[in-house]
């Protein structure tokens, strides 16, 4: 058993990978965001005389142009057809520059990779590079106002009209879609058919006429995901992605890959608290030297280390050639739980002030507060707990699956209302 | 990146878990447990003849001299069949105190009888309530010679030798700690089995009274032995309980998927999938932890410690949370005495004891 965590134990092969690609970033990173990306972060970062968007298309412009971008695609798209074993090197040695990339992991991450699987060869050739290179970003337009879990439920309507397709209706929570070029969005072309049978994917440009995206004010007082109404907008044939009626199956390429992003390491809160633990001045002096605190931080640093080594048997798999499976479905599922734990215990530790979210005047600046406000959207985005928990107990366990009232029978006889 | 067993190591968990469920069935550690005989000696002598006693033990001292990596991959199975004789005590602890400390002379003496079965050791730590440390320890050992008492002893009646950590000096410091190597059907050894949770496995008493000990390592260097053998028995241990954490996942799936209830398979109930679904995460994260465990006995790596603790946390917390959960998926059958939920709910909870908190 190897275990990779530090470069001691790369291959010949994978030490000159990391040689080549530690040297490119030594000589190319943007040097004068390291102070600011250095600090721990969870979830959106910000910079605060830079825009972060702007900071982020750049560096990923750098990267596209000397063949380290979306590593794992192939050359033709603007790949570099590496390995799992690359992109994880990879990422450790891009470090807190990783960061960068937020803004574009649904576009790379799950876009992207549906695009390669179901466009057509003109198109993935004109929009994939760009995709890697960051000069367009896209969005996920799956969730609608009464399809979140039951995303089959959809009732976006793409009607054919001669070569083109209308399509009328609402999506919301998409995330970017205020600074997204493109999207790949899921509609219903057939309500006679049961939920799962009438769908069809497209991909779209943002600023087709008819489309209008409202920025959604969130829980923690940030906007980074909106209301997209289609009204009326016409996209030719060309933009579909799969079969007429295949929707549902196109659609699971794309949250197939969202586990590929395996590297792309969860946020538990665990290396913040430790931190945090390790300054924070109690009554009876250092909060780390306290028993009680100490047992905490041993539950959750097993916790994360398990996340971290399950990721690494995750790349064995894969660089054993074996698919990234539902198992993976952990990692969300424990993180999430997690960081709102852990910033619940964080402000405790700070009795009456932790309700205090002013940077200036509380310990570690807020970071608990605004983690606390955040963690929320952690356990519902991309699956909430209860769906993942239904994943590993049908496709893990073999359990048997939910029953589904609204299986078998045509979409437009299903109840839209519980009373 | 190769972060999992070989395939020659897999094969060896498939000739394992073969062997232990022919010889070992439910109904031969109920044996054990019911107190028809104190461990099960017939599978004793079969995991000897199969090599599994001496798999980390050199070759010139009678063992397979195969590796650690072999030896996890052994316990992981012991521990998924609740296999009831004194492995962990005599392979984890004392074969290990004498591997890493001992004389050229009691190598030779001890480590062949290990691999072939013949020899059963322990390693006397525990003297009541509370975690050990240097400053507790009572019995006293000195010029060859050691008194006073211990108990909860692992396997202590049927023990044939016991590693003793005994007090040399009054010093407060670490150095105070000796270890002793006894042999246990020698003068001055008086033992008495003790009821325990988890009757599959003995527990007793021992009680020596200026018995004669010969030291194993430097005499002032029994606290730093101890430690490096309870940092490697942890991983081992902790694969013992991922076993069984396993074992019991299994056991609650395949009952949801057998009982109905309101016309339906219990498995189908959301409350029962999340529930199986959550021990099955508690086992993965123990699982790999182990695995980084393994990693670093292997290796022998400065992380050794940390990981061995994190893999035994992890691997406890899996092994406690799969064991009382089966029990509920099962419902009222599952606290019989004749379904097996409760062996491992027992083991489970022994285990998350047997080095100390
Ligand atoms: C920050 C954030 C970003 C997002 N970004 C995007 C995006 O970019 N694109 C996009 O398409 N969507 C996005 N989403 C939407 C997200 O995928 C949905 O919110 C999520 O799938 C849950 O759907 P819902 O909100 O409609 O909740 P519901 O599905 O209404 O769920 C409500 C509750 O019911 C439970 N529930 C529902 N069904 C079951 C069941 N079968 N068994 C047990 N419990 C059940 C849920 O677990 C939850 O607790 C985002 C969401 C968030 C919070």
């Amino acid at each position: 058993m190897h275990s990779r965590c530090r470069s001691a134990d790369d291959t010949p092969q994978e030490a000159a990978f990391r040689a080549e690609a530690r040297a490119w970033i030594s000589a190319n990173a943007p040097k004068e965001l390291e102070a600011e990306l250095s600090q721990p972060t969870v979830g959106r970062i910000a910079l605060k005389n830079k825009d972060i968007l702007v900071e982020s298309k750049k560096w990923q412009k750098k990267k596209a142009e000397a063949g380290w971008a979306c590593l794992h695609w192939p050359k033709e798209y603007g790949g570099r057809g590496a390995s799992p074993i690359e992109r994880v090197i990879w990422q450790q040695e891009e470090g807190i520059y990783g960061k960068l990339e937020g803004v574009f992991l649904i576009g790379q991450g799950m876009c992207g990779p549906t695009v390669m699987a179901f466009g057509n060869e003109a198109d993935k050739a004109k929009y994939l590079p760009k995709l890697a290179s960051g000069e367009h970003i896209w969005c996920q337009l799956f969730s609608e106002p009464s399809a979140g879990s039951d995303v089959a439920g959809l009732r976006t309507r793409a009607e054919k009209k001669g070569d083109d397709w209308i399509i009328n209706g609402q999506k919301v929570w998409t995330t970017g879609a205020h600074f997204s070029d493109y999207g790949i969005v899921i509609t219903r072309t057939d309500p006679t058919q049961p939920k799962h049978k009438g769908l069809t994917m497209f991909f779209l440009d943002m600023k087709t006429r008819g489309v209008e995206v409202k920025p959604i004010k969130q829980a923690n007082g940030q906007s980074e995901f909106n209301e997209v109404y289609f009204t009326d907008v016409k996209i030719p044939d060309s933009q579909r992605l799969g079969a007429v009626n295949d929707g549902w199956n196109v659609s699971l390429t794309t949250l197939m890959n969202e586990r590929m992003s395996i590297g792309a390491r969860q946020s538990t809160g665990f290396p913040e608290l430790f931190a945090f633990c390790s300054n924070l001045m109690l009554e009876d002096g250092l909060a780390i030297d306290d028993k009680n605190v100490r047992s905490k931080l041993a539950n959750w640093a097993v916790k994360a280390s398990g996340l971290k080594y399950t990721s690494y048997r995750a790349i064995s798999a894969l660089s054993r050639g074996e698919r990234p499976g539902p198992e993976n479905s952990i990692g969300k599922l424990v993180a999430g739980t997690m960081l709102q734990d852990i910033a619940t215990f964080a402000l405790d530790l700070q009795g009456a002030a932790g309700v205090l979210s002013d940077a200036d005047s509380v310990a570690a600046a807020g970071q608990f507060q605004s983690i606390l406000l955040r963690s929320p959207s952690d356990r519902i985005a991309g699956g909430t707990d209860e769906i993942l928990r239904n994943i590993i107990a049908e496709r893990v366990l073999g359990l048997p699956g939910d029953i589904r009232v609204d299986k078998d029978i045509p979409f437009n006889a299903i109840p839209t209302k519980g009373r | 990146m190769n972060f999992d067993f070989s395939d020659d190591q897999k094969q060896l968990r498939d000739e394992a878990r073969r062997f232990l469920a022919e010889h070992c069935p439910p109904k031969a550690i109920r044996a054990v447990l019911e107190g028809q005989q104190p461990y099960d000696r017939a599978l004793w002598k079969g995991l000897a003849e199969m090599g599994f006693l001496g798999v980390a033990i050199p070759e010139r001292f009678g063992g397979a001299g195969a590796g650690y990596l072999e030896l996890c991959v052994i316990a992981e199975e012991m521990g998924r069949a609740l296999a009831p004789v004194p492995f962990a005590s005599t392979i984890y602890l004392a074969a290990e105190a004498i591997m890493l400390a001992g004389s050229d002379a009691q190598k030779a003496k001890w480590l062949p009888a290990i691999a072939s079965g013949a020899a059963i050791g322990t390693l006397a730590l525990f003297e009541g309530a509370g975690n050990p440390a240097h400053k507790t320890i009572k019995v006293s050992g000195s010029q060859g010679a050691i008194s006073g008492t211990k108990a909860p002893v692992a396997d202590g009646a049927i023990a044939d030798f016991a590693i003793v950590a005994a007090r040399t000096a009054s010093t407060g410091r670490e150095s105070d700690i000796g270890l002793f190597l006894v042999d246990l059907s020698g003068d001055g050894v008086q033992r008495r089995t003790l009821t325990n949770i988890d009757q599959s496995h003995n527990q007793a008493e021992i009680i020596f009274d200026r018995c004669k000990a010969e030291p194993l390592g430097a005499a002032s260097e029994g606290w730093s032995i101890l430690t490096r053998v309870l940092d490697r028995a942890a991983v081992l241990t902790a694969f013992e309980q991922l076993g069984g954490s396993d074992r019991a996942l299994e056991m609650g799936r395949d009952y949801a998927l057998d009982r109905i209830a309101f016309g339906r398979q219990i498995g189908s109930f959301q409350a029962v999938k999340h529930l199986l679904a959550d021990m099955y995460v508690s086992a993965t994260l123990a699982r790999s932890n182990c695995y980084y465990g393994a990693w670093a006995l292997s290796t022998n790596a400065a992380e050794l410690p940390e990981a061995a603790a994190t893999a035994r946390i992890s691997a406890t917390q899996a092994f406690q949370h799969c064991a009382k959960n089966n029990i509920q998926v099962h419902g009222g059958m599952g606290f019989t005495w004749e379904f097996d939920c409760h062996l491992y709910y027992r083991r489970a909870n022994a285990l998350a004891l047997s080095l100390g908190r």
